[in-house]
């Protein structure tokens, strides 16, 4: 597909989801508003995995930690009386910023099954100490006090909300396009597919993956203060290793190596969950299987096999 | 009114049991407790490493990370239980379990494992997540959700006095013996037999194996069901002290990847090493830390600081192995 | 490919519109119940849903004339999950009443969001104290308890039963520390240690080993679920049962006793029910669900089945007018159906006032699972202890 034809349908992709609030008060149906805004939100999460799994092969079981982090650095913060979301936000994407460099450096230094895991442990340890911290309600978890407030945005306003959301994601998906293009995102892409030529014209990919390791954890950060807010409740549950699988699905689903794929992919996996709930209690039977065969068959996922020919 | 909670430690009542001065900054020791809690972190280790042979034994062989594994320790503990619950030997049951968990693995390898070989770690660990919950749906559908009823046959229960003043469960002893000896036969097997000759020689170079004629087709299937039925035997021999319900193998799954991880990926030995350690240091951490930390710091910290560092204990130590030793401890040589 | 994008794009959001329905024409009573239905711990969501069915079946689906629709949720032990289909039962499909949920921390993100959004809430099980001290609300109903008053109750018993020293165990979660606080409230002995385990933990032979060394002169415990079975078969396998008598809350009832069998013989819990409490109205559930379903119910099912009477007491008193809310919390209020606990009030929180009994696990009919019987009360219109705190009067 062309870069020009792309455009287009990353173009039109962005134009229905902008009438998304217009389409559901028009049809009274609010519930879709808020459902599509969740998507979003665990769109970018899976964008910023994407950018360390999907370019740079580092297969991160650990990732929804960073969800966990940016909504604990919000809702606590708003727990002490601290509403201002500039610095809450700002304050989320640090600290998961902070966590992502100290566990990098441990875990980058490891490789293949020894990282999954070593990123695995690392989750747990988070997971279980925010079951112990009883002061934020423990695995109860927390009400989030209240939105944060941002200059000239009202959080509680369904649709303004979800508009930034849109905004977020299409400047996450941006940087990301541009990064993934720049000499690092080269350098982090060419240590995925051969690590040794990559040393052997000079680089070393430790530092590169790192930063890429922090980038993708701040940007996540960010994805678990728009998810606090959108639940309004904070649980450890966010922390979860399976809700870093599910990450990982989004972004298998959507197509590794794309821009938009977690997108898609984070659609796919949700609505599928939803729907399928809704159908029967033995779900997961079906989910299983399917998961597997999505793996087997549709390696390159939904978003274009021929795009990482090209590339 | 919170009345002496952990300063009590100090005061052990009951008949018959030796208290020694220990260093200042370790609570007092009663040996007698010290040597049941190394019994009991020896049992776990060798649950543990039951487990964790298997899955290593896989990953060396044939290069596959297999998340599913969980789901043939609980397709065991399932099998056993509803043999001994149908024919009424506990024996029966067992041999029953083994060979059902056998050829369910070979099933596995043979429909859905086949083509993940040449994949990476990612899609294996990714297509293995998928199994985990289709078998324990299945599980669900076949057996409802509700734990199952197991119990340990007349002649396996009650107690055996080891010691004076340490009485220790006969079950658990006899899980102890059936972990050594499995790991005996194992070190035999691959360090004596020809079969033991052909799964090293495939784990050094695959290609070399399948060019001088040995069918490594055949090879890889009979490595999986086998490594499937040590996941199903430790999980019979599980059933009848833990609970036999859908989702019960993934409890144990992380700490055993947190096993051969430690140990190294690949390596029997290092999987026998890693188990014990975990074992060890998850069982003395839980007994002990909270009462060793009551010494440095007030009672009340230790109350909650605790519980919550012995559930990290072995991620930590995973974590500070892979720091000094990124490629485990004992890494493949088999 | 660029088609088949497309396509799956459009189908996708399409089909998610198109899935919506409009409200029906003619009213209903309308009932959203969110409880667990997949994995391990769906077997408790089954007993609920059960005595949902039962409850319904007994009514003749009908509430004051009105025919009777209730849509299940599974919360998948998620609160941003039950938060999800909370709101997708609260805008999509428009129901009157949201029922249910087990756990405390699911319960803490639904219950406001069904109550800011002007429908009543009637809880089946979790009772979180922020529910019923400050977070307090007009809308919101539970037909259980507050989660302390359960150990509550045990406390006292063994503090007036004169045991002097007592272990306790719980899982290292918010439940588990609950349940240690409200036992400490009413027991005034010595402590003789606390002990946290992790959450999911299987084997206790670590932690049974310590308590053999304390020598205890008796044991406190709550867990849960499998954590429960994994630890009634320990403790029984190390000797330990006849040894240091077991007191539980919320480890042994009738769904893990067929699982643990006669490693359950001769504990005590306690609880606010038992199916051999004697009123008509437990009577009639108690057989009419071992007839239907085989089993016996436990305590989980007779809370939903109370709450389905109680929506039903509600909806019967405004004459169907669903739109009239005051007069159906007014209704609430009175606590005026036939609940299979027997008679109980409510307290300005919106928790009942009801008694405890004390319950031994004993030997069943030749050939059957142990039972569970009332051996005697111990709270009488026992009142929770956070109600002070809430601004209801």
């Amino acid at each position: 597909m062309s870069p020009r034809n792309r455009a287009i349908v990353l173009g039109l992709g962005l134009l229905l989801l902008a009438a998304v609030p217009p389409f559901a008060s028009l049809f009274n149906q609010p519930f879709y508003l808020d459902l599509v805004r969740r998507i979003m939100i665990f769109a970018i999460a899976a964008a910023s995995l994407n950018l360390i799994l999907g370019y740079g092969g580092m297969v991160s079981f650990g990732h929804a930690a960073y969800l966990g982090i940016g909504g604990y650095a919000v809702g606590v913060l708003a727990h002490y009386g601290v509403y201002d979301g500039l610095l809450q936000w700002a304050l989320a994407i640090g600290t998961s910023a902070l966590v992502a460099l100290v566990i990098g450096a441990v875990s980058i230094r490891t490789s293949g099954v020894y990282f999954i895991m070593i990123t695995l442990a690392f989750t747990q340890m988070l997971y279980y100490l925010g079951i112990s911290i009883e002061e934020f309600g423990g695995d109860d978890g927390m009400r989030l006090a209240a939105k944060s407030r941002l200059p000239g945005i009202d959080l509680n306003d369904a649709s303004a909300f979800y508009y930034l959301v849109l905004a977020a994601l299409v400047l996450v998906l941006f940087f990301g396009h541009r990064l993934v293009n720049s000499r690092f995102g080269m350098v982090i892409r060419a240590a995925k597919s051969n690590e040794t030529r990559t040393r052997a014209i000079g680089v070393s990919p430790y530092l590169y993956r790192l930063a890429a390791f922090v980038i993708a954890g701040a940007v996540c950060g960010l994805a678990g203060a728009l998810l606090v807010n959108h639940t309004a409740y904070l649980t450890p549950e966010f922390m979860n290793w399976t809700r870093s699988g599910e990450l990982m699905f989004m972004v298998i689903l959507g197509g590794m190596g794309s821009v938009a794929g977690p997108v898609l992919g984070a659609f796919a996996l949700l609505v599928l969950e939803d729907l399928l709930s809704g159908w029967t209690q033995h779900w997961q039977i079906i989910l299983g299987p399917l998961l597997v065969l999505s793996v087997v068959f549709f390696r390159r996922g939904l978003a274009g096999l021929i795009r990482e020919k090209n590339d | 009114m919170r009345l002496e909670i952990a300063g009590g430690l100090e005061r052990f009542e009951g008949p018959g049991r030796g208290t020694i001065r220990a260093p200042f900054f370790l609570p007092p020791l009663n040996l007698i407790l010290v040597l049941e809690q190394t019994l009991n972190g020896l049992q776990l280790g060798v649950m543990l490493f039951l487990m964790a042979a298997g899955l290593t034994l896989v990953f060396g062989i044939m290069n596959l990370v297999n998340l599913a594994h969980g789901s043939f320790y609980m397709v065991g503990a399932y099998l056993a239980t509803y043999f001994y619950a149908t024919t009424g030997s506990y024996l029966l049951g067992v041999l029953l379990g083994l060979a059902g968990t056998l050829a369910v693995g070979v099933a596995v390898e043979l429909v859905a494992l086949r083509t993940l070989y040449e994949r990476d770690h990612l899609d294996q660990v990714l297509a293995t997540f998928g199994l985990i919950l289709f078998f324990n749906e299945l599980a669900a559908m076949l057996w409802g959700r509700a734990a199952l009823y197991t119990n340990i046959p007349e002649y396996l229960s009650g107690h055996v006095d080891l010691l004076p003043g340490l009485r220790y469960p006969l079950y658990r002893l006899v899980i102890i013996a059936v972990g050594l000896a499995v790991a005996g036969l194992l070190w035999f097997v691959v360090a004596r037999t020809r079969l033991g000759m052909l799964i090293r020689a495939g784990a050094s170079n695959r290609a070399m194996v399948a060019a001088l004629g040995i069918n490594i087709r055949f090879l890889y299937t009979l490595v999986f069901g086998f490594g499937a039925a040590l996941a199903g035997l430790a999980g019979l021999m599980a059933g009848p002290i833990y609970a036999v319900q859908p989702g019960m193998g993934e409890l144990i799954l992380i700490e055993v990847f947190v096993v051969i991880v430690i140990g190294g990926i690949g390596s029997i030995r290092g999987a026998l090493a890693g188990a014990l350690i975990v074992g060890m240091v998850d069982t003395l951490g839980r007994a002990f830390l909270k009462p060793t930390l009551a010494t440095v710091i007030s009672p009340t910290a230790a109350d909650a600081a605790g519980p919550a560092l012995a559930s990290m204990l072995i991620y930590l130590l995973m974590a500070a192995v892979l720091a000094l030793r990124p490629q485990g401890l004992f890494p493949a040589r088999l | 490919m660029k088609q088949q994008f497309l396509r799956s794009l459009t189908v996708g959001i399409a089909a998610a519109f198109v899935a919506a329905g409009p409200a029906a024409a003619q009213q209903k009573v309308k009932i959203g119940f969110i409880t667990t239905l997949s994995g391990p711990q769906g077997v408790i969501g089954e007993y609920m849903k059960n005595s949902v069915e039962l409850a319904l079946d007994h009514l003749g689906r009908k509430m004051a004339g009105l025919d009777v629709e209730v849509t299940y949720g599974d919360d998948q032990v998620k609160p941003d999950v039950g938060k999800q289909v909370a709101e997708e039962m609260l805008k999509k499909q428009q129901v009157d009443f949201v029922a249910g949920i087990i756990w405390s921390n699911v319960m803490l993100a639904v219950a406001p969001t069904v109550t800011d959004a002007g429908k009543i809430m009637v809880g089946t099980n979790a009772g979180p104290h922020e529910l019923a001290g400050k977070q307090c609300s007009e809308l919101f109903f539970t037909t259980s308890w507050q989660n302390d008053d359960t150990p509550e109750a045990m406390g006292k018993v063994m503090q007036d039963q004169g045991i002097s020293d007592v272990y306790l165990m719980a899982p290292n979660y918010a439940a588990g520390k609950d349940m240690i606080n409200g036992f400490k409230r009413s027991y005034k002995g010595r402590i003789v240690d606390e002990v946290y385990t992790r959450l999911g933990q299987t084997d206790y032979q670590a932690e049974l080993s310590q308590l053999r060394a304390k020598s205890p002169k008796a044991v406190f415990v709550f867990y849960p679920g499998g954590m429960g079975i994994s630890f009634l078969r320990q403790y029984s396998e190390a000797g330990l049962r006849g040894q240091f008598p077991l007191y539980s809350v919320y480890t042994v009832d009738e769904i893990s006793i067929p699982a643990v069998k006669h490693a359950a013989l001769g504990q005590y819990e306690t609880r606010y029910w038992s199916p051999d409490l004697k009123n008509p109205a437990n009577q009639k559930y108690v057989s009419d669900y071992r007839k239907k379903y085989g089993k016996m119910p436990v305590f989980y099912g007779a809370q939903s089945y109370d709450g389905i009477l109680l929506i039903d007491s509600a909806v019967r008193a405004v004459k169907g007018n669903l739109a009239n809310k005051k007069g159906m919390v007014a209704a609430m209020r009175k606590a005026d159906f036939s609940s299979t606990r027997g008679k109980f009030s409510y307290n300005s929180n919106h928790f009942p006032i009801q008694n405890f009994y004390l319950l031994k696990t004993v030997a069943g009919p030749a050939g059957q699972d142990p039972v569970m019987e009332i051996q005697k009360t111990v709270f009488t219109n026992h009142k929770d202890s956070y109600y002070k705190e809430c601004a209801l009067k």
